[in-house]
């Protein structure tokens, strides 16, 4: 029997963060150059481009910390340039790009300071610090810093008031791979408690598997929003097979990947590397089945969301 | 307004200063100043040892008119564009903190810093001189301990103004430099220069009132005519009427040189 669910003619939830046809310009530069966006509730977004793409200047926007030209931003329904705004940002987290703290202060006087502002207890301070991995440096003065710990200390800044929302500026940069492992850990447990986290990015490898969505950002637009597989099929990009054989078989099977809808075929020592069509793939592993035997390996490469990325950007 | 939210920044800049004894240094300088006029301002005359709290309170005006404004200058200048420079405003500024109450805040830590260095360097000074003094020689010397706090208050305020409109740290240091040649050097000159130019025919009605548009000289009026034996040594002070030399008046003057690059500078600070 189907079910109907109670939700059915229901509008959906209005989304945590909305722009809409945000706009700005510093004299003739269009640092941000109309950009509708949407972010839904517990999401985990990335935002992506190159240096200078627009990124930290709509984040500056969506905190309320510069006005748009033009357009308008609404987090949790409230207009980020009106008088309600305040109350909001109790329940916002920000780690800047590149963030910089007091040198002179301890790690734990860093958060206690935040913290005061935040109208946070102090005893929260402790547990945050535990958090990212820093409680063994909390009477260290900052100065003492390396640059990943800063980065750890500006994230345990960001999630003090257990905030709704988080905006991430670059997080990962200074953090060691095991650090940036342990990092978007704790942001799945965040989402997990319903947290939406908007993150950006220039290292595309790295956020492609662990975003729930994400946006191009190129010039001050937005050219492209989806899941990563849906930006894959949307750009519709060839994808790699690589082929190991033996190198007696190198010529037969070349005859046999030269019959194939293939769009090139490149030979490496060990391997042939074949691009096709993505309709075409199913057709071409079939064939390439029938090698049977002469066959040692078989690796299918998908467009990475690199590809995807300058594809939408140049 | 949240006074929480002020307070908390008040508190980070005044124990700051403490922290890295600057209230500490400049509370000894103030000091060893004051001690040394007032037991040698008289070596030129042949005289060693302390003479009288008036001829050492003037010395002590001629010497904190410079040293104030310039040290105040030096702590405020850099309040906001410092934070801009380095990155952290952006951060400061994501908190649940109106402009003002940052710019309020900075002002009023930075503020005690500078009051409690003032208060504590002199104030020892007058520990020392206590059995020495009068008790109407001691609130002349009181008089002139809460002007100068007045003093460093109205030209930290002019600090805070320039932090807020420079666009980096140089521009706003050279801009309170600027401020303090203009205030403490140029001021008084190019109104003198003026009265000669002009034979004195006009603006000698209007010459006290543009006196009163230079914290610095409101702060030598307040306290050069309150001692009846120097009054006469300051040729800038007898030109002017005793009626506007009031001391609550000037202290009003004093409190307009403390809001108004205040007020000014929040309004930037919003733009």
């Amino acid at each position: 029997m189907a079910s109907i669910s109670p939700d059915a003619g229901k509008t959906a939830p209005p989304p945590v963060i909305a722009a809409r046809q945000v706009v700005k310009h510093y004299g003739r530069v269009h640092a941000v150059d109309g950009v509708d966006l949407d972010i839904e509730h517990g999401e985990l977004f990335g935002l992506i481009g190159h240096n200078g793409a627009g990124k930290s200047t709509l984040f500056k926007m969506m905190l309320g910390l510069i006005p748009p030209t033009s357009g308008e931003i609404r987090i949790a329904g409230t207009a980020v340039t009106g008088k309600g705004f305040r109350a909001v940002r109790r329940r916002v987290g920000y780690l800047p790009e590149n963030v910089v703290l007091y040198d002179n202060l301890t790690g734990l006087e860093t958060l206690q300071f935040f913290a005061q502002l935040k109208g946070v207890a102090y005893s929260a301070c402790p547990n945050a610090l535990e958090r990212v991995g820093l409680a063994h440096a909390a009477k260290r003065r900052v100065r003492e810093y390396s640059k990943g710990m800063r980065q750890r200390l500006g994230f345990a800044q960001a999630l003090l008031g257990k905030p709704q929302i988080l905006f991430l500026d670059e997080p990962t940069n200074g953090l060691d791979p095991e650090a940036i492992r342990e990092f978007y850990a704790t942001l799945r447990g965040l989402r997990a408690e319903g947290v939406t986290v908007v993150l950006t990015s220039h290292i595309l490898s790295e956020i492609q598997e662990r975003v729930d969505r994400l946006a191009i950002m190129a010039t001050g637009k937005i050219r492209a929003v989806g899941t990563v597989q849906a930006l894959r099929e949307e750009m519709d990009l060839p994808l790699w097979i690589d082929v190991r054989i033996a190198p007696s078989d190198f010529d037969s099977v070349r005859a046999v990947l030269g019959q194939l809808p293939v769009s090139a075929i490149e030979a490496h020592d060990d391997r042939v590397s074949v691009r096709c069509a993505r309709d075409t793939k199913m057709p071409v592993i079939e064939a390439l089945a029938a090698l049977d035997g002469r066959l040692l390996d078989l690796h299918v490469r998908e467009p990475s969301l690199e590809d995807v990325f300058f594809g939408f950007s140049d | 307004m949240e006074i929480a939210q002020v307070a908390t920044i008040a508190g980070k800049e005044f124990w700051d200063r403490i922290r890295n004894r600057w209230v500490l240094a400049v509370a000894a300088v103030f000091t060893v100043f004051a001690l040394a006029i007032a037991y040698f301002g008289g070596a030129q005359q042949g005289a060693v040892g302390f003479r009288s709290i008036e001829f050492t309170i003037a010395s002590l005006v001629s010497l904190v008119i410079y040293l104030i404004p310039l040290i105040a200058l030096v702590l405020g200048f850099d309040a906001i564009v410092g934070e801009r420079e380095r990155g952290s405003l952006d951060l400061l500024l994501s908190m649940p903190i109106t402009r003002f109450e940052l710019l309020l805040g900075k002002y009023l830590g930075l503020a005690g810093a500078l009051a409690f260095s003032t208060v504590a360097g002199f104030g020892l000074v007058a520990l020392v001189l206590a059995t020495q003094l009068e008790l109407n020689a001691l609130l002349h010397y009181f008089g002139f301990m809460l002007s100068s706090v007045l003093l460093g208050m109205a030209f930290l305020s002019l600090a805070v103004m320039v932090s807020v409109f420079a666009t980096d740290r140089t521009r706003a240091s050279g801009m309170a430099i600027a401020l303090w040649f203009f205030f403490v050097l140029v001021f008084d000159l190019l109104l003198l220069g003026a009265l000669v130019v002009t034979s004195g025919q006009y603006g000698g009605e209007i010459f006290p009132y543009l006196l009163l548009a230079n914290p610095a000289d409101v702060f030598r009026i307040l306290n050069i005519f309150s001692l009846e034996d120097v009054r006469t040594l300051y040729g800038l002070a007898t030109v002017f009427p005793a009626a506007l030399a009031e001391p609550w008046l000037l202290g009003l003057v004093m409190l307009g040189w403390i809001a108004a690059p205040l007020a000014i500078a929040t309004w930037r600070f919003r733009k």
